[in-house]
């Protein structure tokens, strides 16, 4: 079957048609619907490339309570996604080739956008031995990106070896920047709310004190180093003082990070609780001028998906994370486009090209262009919903925007040509053997 | 007034309201009956996820008084050491016919998560949230202070509020949930509160709050005061490198002879108050402790006061 998209903006340009066949994309310009091709009403709608999440929790194996990769990806799908790298925290730990291997094939049976699993950097994600990185990155999944997320390597010298070992794989080491002893116990943003809340800070300091060192042993042992969801202002200095020097650091932030703050833990509802934590409002700011000025580069969802229990109860007692990939679109339109900050051509940047750059996805965040592949997604930048996590694809109901009405909604996302999301809704996952 | 959760949420009407009816029944509690007949047939659940056999027999005595029913659920021993969520503990007591939940928990929030659930709809006492607040001690304080004024001035405490009155509170302010709901009531009475720890004692983010800080307990006693709040500091404290030892705490920040002294040399009517437990020779001087200027014990006799009157306005209805 072959899509005629009609009268899309192509990251947000004038509008003309789209032909997409065989997987890639076919012509652009004024095209008539031949026979066999389905039509896409692209009518004042925006059309970027499929985005590409450096960072979510699929869950699986292990948690399949809380998340597996079939549902994980429809999520990701219907947030526009066509690809996404699944974070090693998993049980077991995705520090072996069959462990990626596994994800990877269950991304690739599952059929609803590529996935890249990302390998743990140590054994067990326990800091104290590298897991076999090489025989992670020479596996079928091709694992480029590697991290302990959820976990910081604290070790300087594991740190540095890290850094150095993976450069020999084109590798780069995704840094959960977060100082283990300056955070112990810790529960939410040190400053005045905690001070008022009595819940014990998570100082800025320790995220920060990390993406200094890191960056400095970056530039010492020439490594790629990518800062997983920045959260402070006093991060971003530091990020921008080591681009500056020419060091090769890359850094994320999630959206919710660009728009909720610490004020929302008042409310006791763990649903807010996350790590990093939600900062402050001058924070927010920084982070969405990190990413206007290109000192942040991508958008990272970290999307975590929890069952109900381990949401329903005390605010010391439940999991830290939020779900993230069918609301990451809509909070960058609202925090970054319709603030003047970015252009849609922007967008595309930090949501499909340089992540894709990043863990070096072939075929994602490609240029919308004759000959290349179809991972496309089509936004109606005018419209409006208000977020209701019982009507998503995940399992996960801690969505933190529950409620909150939302510009901006995915009207179809095509995965190497293949319609995954069609009027709004789910269609079908592309066949594996296409 | 739904629930009693935090001192911040009370307006002055309705905290002078509270200490009035306090007043009122501590005078009930001076008779040789004590038991007024109010929540006859009423039960309240003293839910107790963190071990005070202080703060939970007050409350015990307080519903008891009231003629309620009193079920003590504590954490030890019972299915939420078996692992039982918090919400399942608070809707089996709901199950059981409870009118009115009193919770201690060692996380902050933990009553007001269960106010602001649908898991349970009944009036919520917080008796104590993890570094959060402690309402009831906050206010059988400001009850101890109010009626000391009253009775060195000769007149009712009744309406009144604490206009222009100087509090210390002094200690490990930052792990300290008396120290905060404190902060909060004295501030809408009327009072002027200063905070006086070592400054690993006190929060970031404290600079914000409607007090003034201070790290030297000698200038704030020479400044004058009319009370001096000491809060007690946890023997896990120490271990923590809060500070180098007990014995420089309490040089530094201990109400010592040295400071009672200096107090007695003054002509000051400072009173001295202390939650309780405790630790004689650390944060208070025996001296101190058992000086006439100790509300040590008035303090208790007040808390079964309030609590009453906190259990009374919460159960029998709408006053404000």
């Amino acid at each position: 079957m072959n899509y005629l998209i009609q009268q899309a903006r192509i990251l947000g340009s004038e509008p003309q048609d789209v032909l997409i066949a065989d997987g890639r994309i076919a012509q652009l310009g004024s095209i008539e619907p031949g026979a066999d091709t389905q039509v896409v009403d692209g009518r004042g709608l925006v059309l970027l490339p499929g985005m590409v999440d450096p960072h979510t929790h699929l869950r699986e194996p292990g948690r399949e309570d809380a998340e597996t990769v079939e549902t994980g990806t429809r999520a990701a799908a219907r947030g526009g996604y066509t690809a996404v790298h699944a974070m090693a925290n998993s049980t077991p730990v995705a520090d072996t080739a069959g462990v990626v291997e596994q994800v990877y094939e269950l991304g690739r049976k599952a059929g609803w956008v590529d996935v890249r699993p990302v390998g743990a950097v140590t054994v067990g994600l326990e800091g104290k031995q590298l897991s076999e990185i090489g025989a992670m990155a020479d596996s079928r999944a091709q694992v480029k990106m590697f991290s302990d997320d959820g976990i910081c390597v604290a070790d300087p010298l594991l740190m540095r070896r890290a850094l150095e070992y993976v450069k020999a794989f084109d590798g780069v080491i995704a840094q959960h920047a977060q100082e283990p002893r300056l955070t112990e116990g810790a529960q939410m943003n040190e400053g005045e709310v905690s001070s008022v809340l009595g819940l014990p800070g998570w100082p800025a300091v320790a995220e920060e004190s990390i993406i200094a060192r890191d960056v400095l042993l970056a530039e010492h042992v020439g490594a790629r180093l990518h800062v997983c969801h920045v959260s402070t202002a006093g991060s971003v200095e530091i990020i921008r003082w080591a681009k500056a020097r020419g060091i090769q650091v890359t850094a994320e932030v999630t959206p919710h990070h660009l728009l909720l703050t610490d004020e929302k833990v008042r409310t006791f509802d763990p649903v807010f609780k996350v790590n990093p934590p939600l900062r402050r409002q001058e924070d927010v700011m920084a982070l969405r001028a990190a990413v206007a000025d290109g000192t942040i580069d991508v958008i990272g969802t970290d999307h975590a998906p929890h069952p109900a229990e381990s949401k329903e109860c005390e605010w010391g007692a439940a999991a830290m994370g939020m779900t993230g990939l069918e609301t990451a679109l809509s909070i960058v339109q609202h925090t970054l486009v319709d603030t003047g900050l970015l252009t849609w051509e922007d967008v595309a940047r930090i949501t499909s090209a340089t992540p894709a750059r990043i863990g070096r996805v072939a075929d994602q965040g490609r240029p919308i262009a004759v000959g290349e592949p179809a991972n496309l997604v089509l936004v109606d930048p005018d419209a409006r919903w208000i977020v209701d996590p019982y009507a998503m694809a995940t399992k996960g109901r801690n969505s933190p925007f529950a409620g909150m009405e939302l510009p901006g909604s995915v009207r179809a996302t095509f995965f190497h040509g293949h319609p995954t999301v069609l009027d709004g809704q789910l269609a079908t996952p592309r066949p594996a053997d296409a | 007034m739904k629930h009693l959760l935090s001192t911040a949420d009370l307006t002055r009407a309705e905290a002078v309201q509270i200490l009035d009816i306090a007043g009122e029944m501590r005078e009930a509690g001076t008779r040789v009956v004590k038991k007024l007949p109010a929540l006859r047939g009423r039960t309240v659940v003293n839910l107790f996820f963190e071990d005070s056999t202080r703060t939970r027999i007050s409350f015990e005595a307080a519903a008891k008084r009231l003629s309620a029913d009193v079920i003590n659920f504590s954490a030890k021993g019972s299915s939420v050491s078996k692992g039982e969520s918090l919400k399942d503990t608070a809707q089996t007591l709901l199950a059981i016919g409870a009118d009115a939940v009193v919770i201690r928990h060692p996380d902050s929030g933990a009553p007001a998560r269960l106010a602001a659930t649908d898991w349970i709809n009944l009036p919520i006492i917080n008796a104590g949230d993890g570094t959060h607040e402690h309402p009831t001690q906050a206010l059988l304080d400001a009850f101890t202070l109010r009626r000391q004024l009253a009775l060195r001035d000769g007149v009712s405490a009744t309406g009144l509020g604490l206009d222009g009155l100087k509090v210390a509170i002094v200690g490990d302010i930052l792990h300290s949930r008396v120290a905060r709901s404190n902060l909060w009531l004295l501030n809408t009475l009327g009072a002027s509160v200063t905070m006086v720890a070592p400054p690993t004692l006190l929060p970031v983010g404290a600079e914000a709050w409607p007090c003034a800080i201070s790290y030297d307990l000698d200038e704030v006693i020479a400044d004058g005061v009319d009370a001096l709040m000491m809060l007690r500091v946890q023997g896990e404290r120490m271990n923590a490198a809060y500070f180098p030892n007990p014995r420089e705490y309490s040089r530094y920040w201990g109400l010592d002879d040295a400071r009672l002294a200096a107090l007695d040399a003054a002509g000051a009517e400072t009173l001295i108050m202390h939650p309780g437990p405790m630790n004689r020779g650390l944060e208070i001087s025996s001296a101190a402790a058992d000086s006439p200027r100790s509300t040590v014990l008035d303090q208790v006799t007040n808390g079964v006061a309030v609590r009453m009157a906190s259990l009374y306005m919460l159960l029998s209805g709408d006053l404000i």
